[in-house]
């Protein structure tokens, strides 16, 4: 049913299957398409004209990223004309943008840097008029810094498409067109889900992280790719960690589960972990109270006192709750433990409850 | 999921529950999928169905057994998959007929015409998956609950077969590897049965212990033995049963009555306080580790800073066990897979080393098994094979409402918090956006009872009270109210009830009965 079809990427035989396009025919085959608008979790969108490639018989350059691949296509990715086309298109871009990397959020993350530097733009091509907009912080998760903003409608689109909430929307015609919410309202529960996925969408610093602002960038922080530990749905994402504290929450693009996809916890619920309110350290009652312990002085405690009630009273009147919050590992040693060490079958987890 | 042409989301609320899996449901939806949702709830999805029945709750069985009879008495079947891969359809069909539309209308309040429409869909389509969430399982007839969907699924053949089947959507990131790995009062680790012998003697040989024959106690019975007085000590791993178990009145009074507890924990919780030692937690931030979601899929967990207080809870339980004169030294997690791997069939093939490369869905028996995407393609987990219907009577509630306490109370969760709220409610942002409880209650009961939104309402059931703002909503039906239970200072289980499923000991967090007043000195 799949049948594999044929056609040439710069002079290389490359397989594909029907309904493919041009651009994931290309990502398929690692031969690298530059992209500013394009994102695997949405719909083609054919904005930013960036993948533009050249294709035998077809006097102009198409968009690959809305091109479907047919059968004996003829496709070349790179040629002087295309680079040219694509270092005018950023430049456009650049004509009015900040141009303030060195202190923006998202240097070192962000397309549009990534391409002017790859294809040598000049930051003032096309001098002309520039946006002037306020900075917008009027919730707790998401900064907007519209003069950033390239009106890819990556954001706009993710929040339609994929999260169906409907909380922006491309506003406005021409120069003014600016992603944003419904008569400008700030962001709430009422219109947002807070769940972040514009941000993860957005290819430059207009969208980011609030909580994560100021407090290291690409380059300083060490990515740890995990597991989410809230629903049972299995999120994969990047935990940021600086000078060993977890400062933010990074999408893994490549995770078979969500994509990059998530939600206001897996993005956002991560700062229970520096808590003030952690406990730290071992805590043994005292009074009305608890005063704080050793390790060793807790554990001897601990071991103790089990070892004395199942002297006294049996094994069977000692058991242990595991957590669905914790590892495999973790509820493996504690069944073992249980079943070894107390010498009891009375274990269970909270998956009933 | 993609592919599915009809969705049957039942008792489940994913957009808030489970919001990435709602992204695939979604995606389905876009493509032109059609959707059933049997939900008391007006939820996100509900809104959008193109069938929701609004049933009461604890009326699932009487529903089933209503569509069951529409598609058999219509001749909608599958009948060529139930001849060549069930058995004992005639006991069902039976039992069915006691399902008139009569009957299951005043059952369930749900009106013939979605009835019918549900069946129509839901059997005449060519990929249907069913996806049920805690609505089905946290009744007390929560086993025959999820019984009852399996008949429909088989019924119409919809199962087996990639996008059909039945996800049930699991609420916590570890629950399925919790139960994978043995901390189960009558199987060891990998499902396999203390009862059986040969399973006793490879545990047993491989710890170097004898492994007793009789299933231990749940954890519900577990308590229920320390009120009596006869349990002595309980160790507790990162669990808060004084807030998110039900009935937490019973639950306060075990935890006090019990000699010795240890609780292991990152934050003090309602069930740190009856504590004699609290040994501090590791986040999973903290640990490397595997979490094996919804879909059997085990993935890893990496370190990505040093424990807080110095330990990661598998070292802490590896010191209290060589000191208990068991000893237990393990390198690293890895290590332990490397055990897991060896003594659990359906992790055989597990290590950390094939884990890097991704995530890999069990059964896995061997190093050189792919894992395994779909279940019971061709042969189904019984002796012969065959699935077999299981004929079910509808129950209902263990407490239904009644003139001092007239409405229903579902509890639930909101997509902001999570739990008992210990990690969502101390992350920035979010204590922001939604501070409180509130119980969700709908236009038509908030005029009857004179409450307006934000109105200080005291909730109370049999057991005890809470007092809370009201929201004043459409998702709640007349008769139904909502609460969630993420917040310590509302604890909205001192109202569930002691029921629970016979068979599995999941409690009937679905549905108590409760009266709501209009509270003003708080205010």
């Amino acid at each position: 049913m799949d049948q594999k079809l044929n056609m040439k990427i710069n002079g290389r035989e490359v397989h594909f299957l029907r309904g493919q396009t041009v651009l994931e025919v290309c990502r398929e085959h690692e031969i690298y398409v530059p992209t500013m608008c394009h994102d695997e979790r949405l719909q083609p969108y054919g904005a930013c004209r960036l993948c533009i490639v050249e294709v035998a018989g077809v006097p102009k350059p198409l968009t690959s990223c809305t091109t479907p691949a047919t059968e004996n296509m003829v496709v070349t990715t790179e040629s002087p004309r295309l680079t040219r086309l694509r270092k005018t298109i950023i430049e456009l871009l650049l004509s009015n943008h900040p141009n303030d990397c060195m202190c923006c959020e998202a240097s070192g993350n962000c397309d549009l840097q990534e391409m002017a530097y790859l294809y040598g733009a000049s930051l003032d091509r096309f001098p002309g008029e520039k946006w002037a907009l306020p900075i917008k912080e009027d919730n707790p998760f998401i900064t907007f810094e519209p003069n950033k903003c390239i009106v890819c409608g990556r954001c706009t689109r993710i929040c339609n498409e994929v999260v169906m909430a409907g909380t922006i929307d491309m506003t406005s015609r021409g120069f003014t067109a600016m992603p944003d919410t419904a008569f400008s309202k700030p962001r709430s529960l009422q219109n947002c889900e807070f769940c972040g996925q514009c941000v993860s969408a957005c290819p430059t610093g207009a969208l980011t992280n609030r909580k994560s602002r100021g407090l290291g960038r690409s380059a300083e922080v060490e990515k740890v790719k995990t597991t989410c530990a809230y629903c049972g749905t299995g999120c994969n994402f990047f935990l940021m960690v600086k000078d060993g504290k977890v400062i933010g929450v990074e999408s893994d693009y490549n995770a078979p589960v969500n994509q990059g996809n998530l939600c206001i916890k897996g993005r956002y619920g991560y700062d229970f972990i520096h808590s003030k309110d952690r406990i730290t350290t071992p805590l043994i009652k005292e009074g009305d109270g608890f005063r704080e312990a050793s390790w060793d002085e807790a554990l001897e405690l601990v071991a103790s006192q089990f070892k004395q009630i199942i002297k006294e009273h049996g094994p069977d009147t000692v058991g242990g709750f595991s957590s669905s919050r914790c590892t495999n590992e973790e509820n493996y040693i504690l069944a073992k433990w249980i079943r070894t060490a107390v010498g009891t079958n009375n274990v269970d987890n909270c998956a009933r409850v | 999921m993609p592919e599915i042409d009809t969705i049957f989301l039942f008792g489940s609320n994913p957009t808030e529950a489970h919001p990435i899996v709602s992204l695939h449901l979604k995606k389905a939806l876009r493509n032109g999928a059609k959707l059933i949702v049997t939900d008391p709830r007006k939820t996100w999805m509900a809104e959008r169905a193109d069938v929701w029945m609004n049933l009461k709750p604890g009326s699932n069985i009487a529903l089933l057994n209503g569509l069951i009879k529409v598609i058999l008495d219509n001749g909608w079947e599958n009948k060529e998959f139930i001849a060549a891969r069930t058995e004992n359809l005639d006991e069902l069909r039976e039992k069915v007929q006691e399902y008139d539309f009569d009957r299951v209308e005043q059952l369930t309040g749900v009106s013939r015409d979605k009835i019918i429409e549900a069946a129509r869909m839901y059997s005449q389509a060519d990929k249907a998956m069913i996806v049920y969430g805690l609505g089905v399982t946290e009744h007390r007839t929560g086993t025959e609950n999820a019984m009852a969907i399996a008949n429909l699924a088989l019924v119409c053949g919809q199962i087996g077969r990639p996008s059909t089947g039945i996800m049930a959507l699991r609420g916590q990131n570890n629950v399925q590897g919790a139960t994978d790995l043995g901390p189960l009062p009558a199987t060891l680790p990998g499902y396999q049965s203390v009862m059986d012998e040969k399973v006793r003697k490879k545990f047993g040989d491989a710890w170097n212990v004898t492994i007793k024959k009789e299933p231990g106690l749940k954890s519900v019975e577990m308590l229920d033995e320390c009120v009596k007085g006869t349990f002595k000590g309980i160790f507790i791993l990162g669990e808060d049963p004084a807030q998110t178990d039900p009935d937490l009145y019973h639950v306060r009074k075990a935890l006090e009555s019990v000699d010795f507890l240890v609780v292991q924990e990152l934050f003090h919780t309602e069930t740190t306080r009856f504590a004699d030692v609290i040994l501090p937690g590791a986040s999973f931030a903290e640990k490397d580790g595997t979490f094996t979601n919804g879909e059997r899929r085990i993935q890893r967990v990496r370190k990505a800073i040093e424990p807080l207080a110095g330990m990661a809870e598998w070292e802490v339980l590896c010191k209290i066990s060589t000191l208990m004169g068991y000893p237990m030294d393990y390198k690293n997690p890895a290590a332990i897979m490397d055990e897991i791997a060896s003594l659990v069939p359906i992790y055989g093939g597990i290590s950390y080393e094939r884990l890097e490369k991704g995530g890999i869905q069990w059964p896995c028996p061997d190093k050189n098994h792919p894992g395994t995407t779909t279940l019971f393609t061709d042969l189904f987990a019984k002796s012969s094979g065959l699935a077999s219907f299981m004929a079910l009577d509808h129950i209902g509630s263990g407490e239904v409402a009644d003139e001092s306490y007239p409405l229903v109370l579902i509890t639930g969760r909101i997509r902001e918090h999570y739990n008992n709220g210990s990690m969502t409610r101390r992350s920035k942002g979010i204590d922001v956006i939604v501070p409180a409880e509130r119980v969700e209650i709908s236009p038509e009961d908030a005029e009857l009872l004179g409450i307006k939104d934000r109105n200080w309402v005291k909730v109370s059931s049999r057991r005890g009270e809470v007092k809370v703002r009201a929201k004043v909503t459409n998702r709640s039906q007349k008769g139904n109210v909502f609460m969630t239970f993420h917040h310590q200072s509302a604890l909205t289980n001192d109202l569930t009830s002691e029921h629970r499923c016979p068979i599995a000991g999941t409690p009937e967090y679905k549905s108590c009965a409760v009266r709501v007043e209009k509270f003003t000195e708080a205010a």
